[in-house]
């Protein structure tokens, strides 16, 4: 049974990933659903103060007090609401909206998640190619000198966090020189759609955010390629490939990189939650429509549902991303593909 | 060349002559504690808390009470958009709610570093406790243990510390430190737990083992010590995902309210438009000090590696 | 007075290595060759600069290691002459080696057939993917192994085929040279026999020429036809395995023979020790003095130089003295 495999890759490997990906999703639920549940503070009371903070004054304001409670299910026992929370994450039913009432938590996430998505795939994964690729060529002695002096000089500004990076080049390229706009996702005259204006529009606008996660980012993959490299540098069968007269940049690529990226890979996945979060926080100072925003919003409104259901979102999206990584991984390292062949 | 290529025939005098230069380097630096990048982070590191220490002494820290200096003024030697010149009495400036820059620095700098260090201690306790339990029990709780960081190391604290602030409200200094420690056990129990299985095979804990010397003081006595360059790594680094986890959710508004704090105080720049008043020195003198003390953390991180690792130390 | 079917010859090679405290002298002044279709065995305790040695003549040193002076004569060229980029196309075409830990010495991500078929591909340009194919498959079987490893990676193999698998690569270009270092050391004693015998077989089917390094006298005597000793960088002693064996010239060799166990007798270890001397500050005169049971005053004076003491027996030691015919004999102690 161990032996069967999915296009080589041993059942047991990948049932033990998918066995992570949903723990890491119901802990991750979890957690959200019992912290607020810590609190003193009764929910329906808290709305209620809300109400009476927004409009002065509330009538019945007991029988509004049991209406909420069951409204949000909260007078049911405490396992019926777990067990009905966790039916509706399922369906990504997160509730409405208290700030935008009655528009449903799930409408304003899925607007807002292509935004993050799409910027998270321009500035995680090109952070992470720029970075190898620096990393490898820091340590491959057939670089040419000026970028082994040009590629650590590029690289003070690693282990910033990214929100500090876009913080100076929001002021330099968008407040001083005005080359970029300051915030938002897309000009305030462009029209949604697949148009010329509003894709450039889109560019010139995630062009900064995108920028400010890659010059703090790719530093640290250079440095961890770097090292890798230098460990591989040493390997016998690099030694084997300089003696077997191969060129030196495809020894360069097939035996050096191809090998050294292998831990580079799995060191993504356990960086990604950090990399998603932190682009969030760009995203907020940059009033980039994406998740970001939706959560600095939330909390300035004190709009629970919204923050709650945005992270989940975030931990979903960052337990994918694991989870893709995982199983692409098998498909880069043959070890895992064809294991103990003997 | 035969150092470029690391396969030359004859060399040359240069080339020897290089290597000789080498050797002498290799022999000034001979421990490998003493190596640039870890004295250099660590000048820097223990700069930014004489700052904050002396300070209190030099400087007055009732400054960073709102109102206590007047409003908007830039540094010493510029100009703010009124025109007005920036006064001796604020070297640094004050914000727009009359706060003096230079104390909100003093004050806030050992703040932030202060949450880093109790998370990463907290969170080096656990894991070191973890990891040898995983690596020496092994079985089941190796399992469980292995499965549980995995899961954990996947979760973004800073979600969760949203969701938590959001509901349970304000937090101080030590809490959040605490909070932050609940995140930052992973990673050194799965180095830990790596480096425990690996010594596992090796000689010298077995030798111990034949000697008759008992588990516990083989994983004190005899792997510790080893593991000491990592631990540091490992401490440093997660001392510098708690700064940018904590900064992260000041910059958000929420973290601790009453203290000062680097990132409490770049919210607030941000939230007053600060930019766009070309009020710099009120983000940018923060920004300022957290990347140093970000570059410093990173190049003590870099010289544990070459402590760890010598094969790096030549490169 | 070089044989005539001499293909490599190694003159005064000296390598280097840089440390803080001076340089180790790894290879100091060694002088030997290798003749067509033979196998040169390479003795020596750990640390004699065997591999260090053929490092030179295979110009895979780097740094802190550095080759001082010599000249290394292939095919009638120095190749430490050559440049990078025609060293390059050299390697393997006409000297080609198999490593010491064939453990390690294989790409783990990519297949045994690809790592064979880019080092002909390299130097002999774009094949017919058939004609490439049925090329790996009957280097393969020349070494033994089956037909079905070609679509393996190293790691579904055990630890004689990939030393087999290693020899399949040695031989793809057709070399001149194949050096061997230390390819059978990790192997155990019954896998040693079969990538021996492998080898044999090769030198047999295609005159290739072998350097094997190896510290196994007992296997050495099996496979190699001329033996030469190493000590502490120093080239002591080569002849013929026979001559050797029988009667070998340099004490150092005679302590090495006779440590070779036997079914028939029992005997102590006579090595009891590495070497002395710390290898940054040599003794002077001749290296072997500190260990030597003959040494004399006249060891700590001068560097004995080689001489051929009988036909194809060479050996640097001061016990041998000259006599008015030409000839050499041992002085008795």
């Amino acid at each position: 049974m161990s032996n069967r495999s999915i296009a080589g890759v041993p059942l047991s490997y990948i049932g033990n990933r998918l066995f992570t990906f949903f723990l890491t999703v119901l802990i991750a639920a979890s957690v959200i659903w019992i912290i607020p549940r810590l609190s003193p503070v009764d929910p329906a009371e808290a709305m209620l103060g809300r109400m009476a903070a927004g409009a002065g004054f509330v009538e019945n304001a007991d029988q509004i007090l049991v209406d909420l409670r069951a409204r949000f299910g909260l007078d049911e026992p405490l396992w019926k609401q777990y067990v009905v929370y966790l039916k509706n994450l399922m369906v990504f039913d997160f509730g409405v909206s208290v700030a935008n009432f009655p528009t449903p938590v799930s409408q304003m996430l899925a607007a807002a998640l292509p935004w993050t998505l799409g910027l998270m795939i321009f500035s995680v994964l090109i952070a992470f190619v720029i970075g190898n690729a620096a990393g490898a060529f820091m340590a491959w002695q057939e670089t040419p000198r000026i970028w082994k002096i040009a590629i650590p000089a590029a690289m003070v500004f690693t282990s910033i966090p990214p929100i500090l990076s876009g913080l100076l080049l929001m002021w330099l390229f968008a407040a001083q020189l005005e080359w970029f706009p300051l915030t938002g996702s897309y000009g305030l005259f462009e029209t949604p759609g697949l148009n010329w204006e509003f894709i450039l529009s889109v560019i010139r606008h995630g062009t900064l955010p995108a920028l400010s996660i890659v010059v703090v980012t790719f530093g640290f993959w250079a440095l961890g390629m770097r090292g890798l490299m230098t460990t591989v540098q040493s390997e016998d069968y690099v030694q084997l490939a300089k003696a077997k007269g191969l060129r030196p940049r495809y020894i360069l690529y097939r035996y050096m990189i191809r090998n050294a990226i292998l831990p580079q890979v799995t060191a993504f996945a356990l960086k990604v939650g950090l990399l998603v979060t932190g682009q969030i926080l760009v995203e907020r100072i940059f009033s980039y429509n994406g998740m970001g925003k939706l959560i600095y919003d939330a909390i300035l409104n004190q709009d629970f549902a919204v923050i709650q259901g945005a992270s989940y979102i975030v931990i979903l999206m960052t337990a994918a991303s694991v989870l893709i990584v995982d199983l692409i991984y098998p498909f880069i390292d043959p070890r895992i593909r064809h294991g103990g062949g003997q | 060349m035969a150092d470029a290529t690391g396969m030359g025939g004859v060399v040359s005098d240069a080339d020897e002559k290089a290597a000789r230069r080498r050797a002498k380097r290799l022999k000034r630096f001979d421990s490998p504690w003493m190596n640039p990048k870890l004295l250099t982070g660590a000048g820097i590191i223990v700069g930014i808390l004489l700052f904050g220490l002396l300070g209190r002494f030099l400087w007055d820290p009732e400054l960073v009470f709102i109102g206590s200096a007047p409003l908007n003024l830039p540094p010493v030697g510029f100009e703010n958009l009124r025109g007005e010149p920036g006064s001796p009495a604020h070297p640094l400036g004050t914000q727009s709610s009359g706060r003096d820059m230079l104390a909100l620095m003093i004050v806030g700098a050992p703040n932030t570093l202060f949450i880093g260090v109790i998370a990463s201690l907290i969170g080096m306790t656990i894991g070191i406790l973890l990891g040898f339990s995983a690596g020496f029990i092994g079985g089941r709780t190796d399992d469980v243990i292995r499965v549980l960081s995995d899961v954990m190391i996947t979760i973004p604290p800073l979600m969760v510390l949203i969701v938590f602030q959001t509901s349970i409200g304000e937090i101080g200094i030590l809490m959040m430190g605490v909070l932050l420690s609940g995140f930052m056990w992973q990673s050194p129990t799965r180095l830990i737990r790596a480096q425990v299985l690996s010594m596992r095979q090796s000689g010298y804990v077995r030798m111990a083992k034949l000697s008759g010397a008992s588990t516990f003081d083989i994983m004190f006595k005899e792997m510790l010590p080893n593991l000491v360059p990592y631990l540091f790594g490992s401490f440093i680094a997660i001392a510098t995902t708690a700064i940018v986890t904590a900064v992260g959710l000041e910059t958000l508004g929420l973290g601790p309210q009453r203290v000062p704090t680097l990132g409490r105080v770049i919210y607030e720049a941000i939230d007053s438009a600060a930019l766009l008043r070309n009020m710099w020195w009120w983000w940018g003198i923060p920004t300022a000090l957290l990347a140093t003390m970000f570059v410093g953390l990173l190049l003590v991180n870099l010289g544990l590696d070459e402590v760890a690792n010598p094969k790096l130390r030549k490169v | 007075m070089r044989n005539p079917d001499t293909i490599l010859e190694v003159d005064d090679l000296r390598v280097y290595y840089a440390t803080p405290q001076g340089d180790v002298k790894a290879c100091d002044g060694v002088s030997f060759d290798v003749r067509a279709g033979e196998i040169l065995g390479l003795v020596g305790e750990s640390g004699s600069g065997k591999s260090t040695a053929t490092g030179g003549v295979l110009r895979t040193i780097s740094s802190p290691g550095r080759i001082v002076s010599g000249r290394v004569v292939l095919d009638s060229d120095d190749i430490l002459e050559y440049n990078d980029e025609q060293m390059r196309r050299l390697r393997w075409s006409k000297l080609a080696l198999i490593p010491q830990g064939a453990m390690n010495s294989l790409n783990p991500t990519m297949t045994i057939s690809a790592q064979i078929a880019d080092v002909i591909e390299t130097h002999e340009g774009r094949q017919d993917e058939d004609a490439l194919r049925e090329r790996i498959l009957e280097l393969f079987r020349r070494v033994g192994l089956p037909g079905r490893i070609y679509s393996m990676y190293p790691h579904e193999l055990s630890g004689g085929m990939k030393q087999r698998a290693c020899i399949a690569m040695s031989i793809a270009l057709d070399p001149i040279l194949i050096v061997a270092d230390e390819a059978t050391s990790a192997l155990d004693v019954v896998v040693q026999r079969v990538v021996a015998q492998t080898m044999l077989k090769i030198k047999r089917e295609l005159n290739v020429s072998f350097i094997m390094i190896g510290h196994d006298m007992g296997l050495m005597a099996q496979v190699v036809d001329r033996l030469a000793v190493m000590y502490s960088g120093q080239l002591l002693e080569i002849a013929g395995v026979e001559d050797m064996f029988e009667s070998p010239a340099h004490p150092y060799s005679e302590i090495l023979i006779d440590s070779v166990p036997t079914l028939t007798e029992r005997k102590s270890m006579r090595i009891n020790e590495g070497i002395t001397h710390d290898p940054r500050n040599p003794p002077s005169g001749c290296i072997f003095r500190l260990r030597c049971p003959f040494a004399m005053a006249a060891c700590a004076e001068t560097r004995p130089p080689m001489v051929e003491v009988r036909p194809d027996q060479l050996v640097a030691c001061h016990l041998w003295k000259k006599t008015e015919d030409g000839s050499y004999v041992r002085q008795s102690v």
